[in-house]
């Protein structure tokens, strides 16, 4: 899968991915992450329940959905890293509280 | 080409009449006019309804309340011929009111119809916040509702789907589909009508004009004058959710894919079917006010359509006296009224007269000069 090419270094910091500590760096997008990762997808798709994974990174597709901090629904590919920040991968549909 | 019975649209007033006509073995044509035509049945809230129906005109309400009844079993054909699910569910409706007075407002509205249907048993019934919150659990409401009108035959169901259902009943039982086919010529003879549609000429011994807006022109080459106007409803669409809205209500249903409509508007602006930021505004206000969360909702789409209205918003089915043969059937509510149009207009159609209970939906009742 996708791997960082280089070490941050000063940047790294750290998100958490449905609960599990992973690395990051200052100025990257939460998509970017997801697609270092193992399970490489981000999102349950609301009717039929088939993985999807961030695809475009410009905004368009809707792939990349997924949960941060408490909202549901975030295009990730459009969002910022933080520190700490954490991010859930949707599972179908939001629900209205989040 | 030939057929028994020619449908001059393929809305869904239009393709529910042939679904009905092609399911009694009649060899049926659609003609469907234009991309670019104006199309109310792409473009509609999905209700099946009854609630509020017919004030001034109670035999709209019966007819409604017989379409609703007859829905299930119209839709189960459907499914059985097309395998396509219709995604129905009739499990009651209902009509938010913020605030007392739209409460009382909407109680003599429907206390008005209720006295002019002369002891048919009411179907519907007002309940309060309380209430409102036990049938509805899990939904906070905002501070201003007050309570709702309950119409218990009421329900919804995917527009689309019955749209693409009723084309694919058609062409299984026979019957012909003709897109991109405006009718612009009318010519009858002794033995039955001759369409004209570009180069090609189609004929029949019976013809239905059900072309939504298209119809005024039609009919008036037929002996048929319904004078019609069009009504614009802006609709918008949010994400998908999980479940949040167990009933569909007036303005605001949820889909069974999860998405939550919140429409339409009402608005005499002619053939403008463009879509405004100050409708957007006004519908997510009022949305809003009844569920206040929402507010965090995305709101994916935003489109218009033009209702099909006859001056007093109620149906009209015709058959022209001058042209024998050639009957009209235009409605504002064709999704509601899809099972009774596959079933009454259909066989009327075939017995070449409609039944007498009918007649008050002639458009003749437009000729009436107003007392001065
Ligand atoms: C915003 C909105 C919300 C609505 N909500 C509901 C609802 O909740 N419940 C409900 O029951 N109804 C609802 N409706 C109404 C419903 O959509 C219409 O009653 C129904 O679609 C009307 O269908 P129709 O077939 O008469 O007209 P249309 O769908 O307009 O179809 C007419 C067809 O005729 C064709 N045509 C026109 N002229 C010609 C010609 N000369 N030759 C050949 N073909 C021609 C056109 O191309 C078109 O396909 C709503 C409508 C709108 C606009
Ligand atoms: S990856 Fe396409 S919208 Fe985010």
């Amino acid at each position: 899968m996708f791997r960082k090419l280089h070490d941050p270094g000063q940047a790294a910091l750290r998100v958490y991915i449905d609960g599990v500590a992973v690395p990051a760096e200052a100025g990257e997008s939460v998509a970017a992450v997801l697609l270092r990762q193992e399970a490489v997808w981000s999102r349950l798709t609301p009717v039929k329940g088939s993985k999807r994974a961030p695809y475009c990174l410009m905004g368009v597709c809707f792939d990349c959905l997924a949960e941060v901090d408490g909202v549901g629904s975030v295009q990730t590919c459009l969002t910022t890293v933080q520190d700490g920040m954490r991010i859930a991968r949707q599972r179908g549909k939001r629900s209205l509280g989040a | 080409m030939k057929a028994d019975v020619i449908v001059i649209g393929g809305g869904t007033v239009g393709a529910a009449i042939a679904y009905g006509l092609a399911q009694r073995q009649q060899h049926v044509i659609v003609l469907d006019g234009d991309d670019r035509d104006h199309r109310a049945a792409r473009a509609n809230f999905g209700l099946v309804w009854v609630q509020g129906k017919g004030t001034n005109m109670p035999e709209y309400q019966l007819w409604s309340r017989r379409s609703c009844e007859r829905w299930a079993d119209f839709s189960k054909g459907l499914l059985d011929i097309t395998g396509q699910d219709l995604h129905l569910e009739q499990k009651g409706g209902l009509v938010f009111c913020l605030g007392d007075a739209e409460f009382e407002a909407r109680r003599t509205t429907l206390q008005k119809l209720h006295n002019q249907l002369g002891g048919e048993p009411a179907d519907c019934e007002m309940i309060d916040r309380s209430e409102l919150e036990r049938i509805m659990p899990g939904v906070a409401f905002g501070s201003e509702v007050y309570g709702a009108s309950l119409g218990h035959r009421d329900g919804h169901a995917n527009p689309l789907r019955l749209l693409s259902a009723l084309h694919a009943g058609i062409q299984r039982l026979g019957g012909t589909i003709v897109s991109a086919t405006l009718v612009e010529k009318i010519q009858s003879n002794s033995s039955g009508f001759t369409l004209g549609a570009g180069l090609e000429n189609y004929v029949a011994p019976r013809i239905v004009i059900a072309a939504g807006l298209g119809s005024q022109k039609l009919g008036a080459l037929v002996g048929l004058d319904v004078p019609l106007r069009p009504q614009r409803g802006q609709i918008l669409v949010t994400e998908r959710f999980v479940p949040i809205l167990p009933l569909p209500c007036s303005g605001l249903r949820q889909t069974r894919e999860g998405t939550v409509m919140i429409g339409a508007t009402q608005e005499d602006v002619g053939l403008d079917a463009a879509t405004t930021a100050v409708a957007a505004a006004k519908l997510s206000t009022r949305a809003l006010r009844i569920i206040p969360a929402l507010a965090t909702a995305t709101l994916v789409r935003q489109w218009a359509g033009l209702r099909v209205l006859t001056p007093d918003g109620c149906p009209v089915y015709a058959q022209s006296e001058s042209h024998p043969g050639a009957f009209v059937a235009l409605c504002h509510s064709g999704v509601t009224l899809a099972a009774v149009h596959a079933e009454t207009i259909a066989q009327a159609v075939i017995d070449g007269s409609l039944p007498s209970s009918l007649d008050v939906f002639h458009q003749r009742r437009f000729d009436v000069p107003e007392a001065a």
